[in-house]
């Protein structure tokens, strides 16, 4: 199967998009030659640079609105709980405008994955901050330098309780595709933030090149070590920018009962049976 | 003894908290029981304890939908009862009420003491009270505990001890004559809704409270698994609405319901239903103000708001219902039609219908209207060529293609395109949807008319004032006109409904006239406007007055 759309293209030269969008391709890929089916596996975006990826990706797909994402995907799991569901949100996406469908779906442990594009900036609105700026970033809505402290998503996402966090690097290819994968083989919530540059508005190779490392014998199951590890770098302040996953944890999920419906002739039955009572 | 018809009406008072909405519904399962056909308003502010409830409960051989200025008996659990209602007393009025709080003529009926002696839980007192009226009214003792067993879960022994004492200390009285006739089912108008969905094959029903829709919520997630439907309390009226769309591509019936604030809300994944073509059946209940306005009370103010909610255009379609058989019907009738024509409905209700009471004579079938579905194999696109502008539909999931919605402009396959012929060929497409949706309602009982269907003078309504409206138009003599769908506007029907009508006389709980001007826009003139705008139904003599000063 043919992954990729003929859709046109539209991503700035060396955008962090396309290493997500590769990523993606080759874990869908490998997930398939393990036995998944194409068919089973569903996109959602948002709006923004990186909600094209719908247009890109050859594959099912509900591109959404503003923020919206996690609650779309949320529907499409309680409706078919046979599909797999990624939803793809940019950090305006998911941090601002649909900050709360995010926590829910982390506090439900809904079955599905939030990969974040995390490239700091709104890329497509031309360059104004985002809730994971940094302190005295300076945008076209925020001349003389945000005077807010960013968000942590990390932190947010282990306060709402989900059970897999992660974060990973546009930069680090090949980490980003092991990360993806876990997290789509994950059962329940699973969150990943994917610092990625914005070409345009936002380049941070420079900044991120020395800090990222990978984490190694970390214990993922450990809640507290795990925050420890969220709060090492503030999304702000200079320090090493742990990737990988830093919580992994199993719990029930989707609390909502499972829309399985019953047949006509058993609802009708039903109804007369309470219509009786209500007489 | 005379044979004429029976009209009879009861009111129950008291504090918030003493059950009397689920004492005025036994009530009016009582009369229910005797053959009447009933009708219950339920009024209370929007708090949780202490302020004054009641309710009145209208039963007549016909089927009414509208209280009366008097009633024949009232029960008082408290002293503002007699208080409040005392205009409502006439000089044959039966008044009984608790004589331990409340001073008044009539019957007092100890109930602490009934209470107390029988060993009863407080919350019994208004079976006692209940006991009296049944006592007064010349309802059958063997009626009470028949209905009792149906109608109260818990505690049913302490409940009947209770209401036979309020039976024993009541004078007998011959208010009612028990007709003979089968007892109907009694329900809310929500009630109706929430089954008129389940029966047109709802799957999800996905809701955050507000109030007067929450109903709607309780009664299907309290039959949930009963159903074998999902019901879904989310974050916010946003994520209800946007949840639905994700159910509804991956194949689902769902409805969702709020009341104006929360269609705020709503609007947004509203529109992206209208361009994603994604079928999704909103429950509209409306309450009176903007904002917050007045949460327990009844207006008919969100008319246009319905027909014009989201940016951008497409195809909507919308009715108001006017009876829980209607509520019913058209629930289920926006269910298909909205997965007919893959956009979305609105099912425009208020709390006056929403949460009044009454007997249920059933819904009427529904045109069978089957969604279009993907048929053969081959290359799939969500949005290609269908008839009347209708792409088959497929779900995610099956093998061999790809479904692709989207938010954006897009081309047949559903990638985003910016492209002048496409986006004008894809808005061409919604509109050809709403032709064919409108061709398709010419099978559909989409303008009612009652009274005198020959009169030259018409009163035309919509709504939950269609009851009151056609005893008025009873009375009078007058033909009352009524679109029970607002969009799309049902040009043909209303045309052949109003044939022969010389004056126009619009009735509706607003103060803009909104449905005034919605004809307005069709070349309908309304002659005079009659507006009510304070939260409370219009009574039978109030509307009777002002109609009468204006023909």
């Amino acid at each position: 199967m043919a992954w990729i759309t003929g859709a046109q293209n539209t991503w700035c030269p060396g955008c962090g998009n396309f290493a997500i969008q590769h990523a993606l391709k080759a874990v869908l890929e490998d997930l398939v030659a393990g036995g998944m089916r194409p068919e089973e596996f569903v996109l959602v975006s948002g709006i923004g640079c990186h909600a094209k990826i719908a247009d890109y990706m050859a594959m099912n797909s509900f591109y959404s609105i503003h923020g919206r994402g996690a609650a779309v995907a949320g529907g499409i799991a309680l409706a078919n709980p046979d599909l797999r569901v990624i939803s793809c949100a940019g950090d305006g996406d998911a941090y601002a405008e649909g900050l709360d469908h995010l926590i829910f779906a982390a506090k439900r442990n809904t079955e599905m994955t939030a990969v974040v594009h995390d490239n700091r900036v709104y890329g497509l609105t031309t360059g104004q901050y985002t809730p994971t700026s940094y302190e005295g970033f300076r945008g076209r809505s925020t001349p003389e330098g945000v005077r807010e402290r960013p968000i942590n998503p990390l932190e947010l996402m282990l306060a709402s309780g989900a059970t897999f966090v992660a974060r990973a690097y546009t930069r680090k290819i090949d980490h980003l595709k092991t990360v993806l994968k876990a997290a789509i083989l994950h059962r329940g919530f699973s969150f990943i933030d994917v610092l990625q540059i914005c070409a345009t508005y936002n380049n941070l190779t420079d900044y991120y090149a020395p800090r990222v490392y990978e984490v190694e014998g970390h214990d993922a199951g450990d809640f507290d070590a795990a925050m420890r590890l969220a709060r090492e770098w503030d999304y702000s302040a200079d320090a090493p920018i742990a990737l990988g996953v830093i919580y992994d944890s199993d719990a029930p999920s989707d609390p909502w009962p499972r829309m399985n419906g019953g047949g006509a002739e058993e609802r009708a039955e039903e109804i007369r049976r309470i219509l009786l009572e209500k007489t | 003894m005379r044979w004429t018809m029976q009209d009879f009406s009861v009111l129950i008072g008291g504090k918030a908290g003493e059950g009397i909405n689920i004492a005025g519904s036994v009530i009016a399962r009582l009369l229910s029981a005797c053959g009447l056909c009933v009708y219950m308003y339920y009024d209370y502010p929007s708090l949780i304890k202490g302020g004054n409830n009641f309710a009145v409960i209208r039963a007549a051989d016909d089927q009414t939908f509208c209280t009366r200025e008097t009633v024949d008996v009232l029960l008082a659990l408290n002293q503002e009862t007699i208080r409040l209602h005392a205009g409502m007393v006439r000089e044959d009025t039966a008044v009984i009420y608790d004589s331990g709080v409340v001073k008044a003529g009539g019957t007092g009926l100890t109930l602490d003491a009934f209470v107390k002696e029988e060993e009863a839980p407080a919350i019994t007192r208004s079976a006692g009270i209940i006991g009296g009226f049944c006592r007064t009214a010349g309802i059958p003792w063997a009626t009470v505990e028949a209905v009792f067993a149906r109608a109260i879960p818990r505690e049913l022994d302490a409940n009947l001890r209770v209401a036979r004492r309020g039976y024993d200390a009541s004078p007998p009285g011959s208010w009612i004559r028990v007709n003979g006739r089968e007892a109907l089912p009694v329900l809310t108008g929500n009630e109706g809704i929430a089954f008129g969905l389940v029966e047109a094959g709802l799957e999800g029903y996905i809701s955050y409270p507000m109030t007067p829709s929450s109903s709607i919520l309780h009664t299907l997630a309290s039959y949930a698994g009963r159903f074998g439907i999902s019901v879904v309390h989310p974050e916010n009226e946003t994520g209800a609405m946007l949840m639905a769309l994700g159910a509804a591509y991956a194949g689902r019936r769902v409805a969702v319901g709020t009341s104006g604030g929360g269609f705020c809300l709503m609007t947004e994944g509203f529109s992206l239903a209208g361009m994603a073509e994604l079928p999704v059946a909103v429950v509209l209940a409306q309450r009176p103000g903007p904002s917050t306005g007045v949460p327990t009370y009844s207006a008919q103010g969100d008319l246009l708001f319905a027909l014009f909610a989201g940016q951008g255009e497409f195809p909507r379609i919308v009715a108001a219902p006017g009876s829980v058989e209607e509520a019913w019907y058209w629930a289920g009738a926006l269910m298909d039609l909205s997965w007919r024509f893959q956009t979305p409905a609105i099912l425009l209700t208020d709390k006056n219908l929403g949460e009044g009471l009454f007997s249920f004579a059933g819904a009427p079938p529904r045109p069978p209207l089957a969604p279009v579905l993907r048929e053969g194999d081959g290359k799939y696109g969500r949005y290609q060529d269908g008839p009347g502008g209708i792409s088959p539909l497929a779900f995610p999931g099956e093998s061999g293609i790809t479904v692709k919605v989207n938010s954006y402009a897009h081309d047949a396959d559903g990638i985003t395109t910016e492209e002048a012929t496409t986006i004008a060929a894809m808005a061409e497409k919604r509109r050809e949807k709403e032709r064919a949706a409108a061709k398709a309602l010419a099978a559909y009982p989409c303008v009612e008319v009652a009274g005198d269907r020959t009169a030259a003078t018409a009163l035309l309504c919509w709504g939950s004032v269609a009851g009151v409206c056609a005893e008025v138009a009873g009375r009078l003599g007058l033909r009352v006109v009524r679109p029970v769908v607002l969009s799309p506007f049902p040009e043909e029907q209303l045309a052949s409904a109003l044939l022969g009508v010389g004056r126009l006389i619009a009735v509706e709980e607003n103060i803009d006239g909104q449905l005034s001007r919605l004809v307005g826009c069709h070349g309908i003139r309304v002659d005079e406007r009659i507006g009510k705008y304070d939260g409370r139904p219009f009574f039978l003599e109030d509307l009777e007055r002002r109609v009468g000063e204006v023909i």
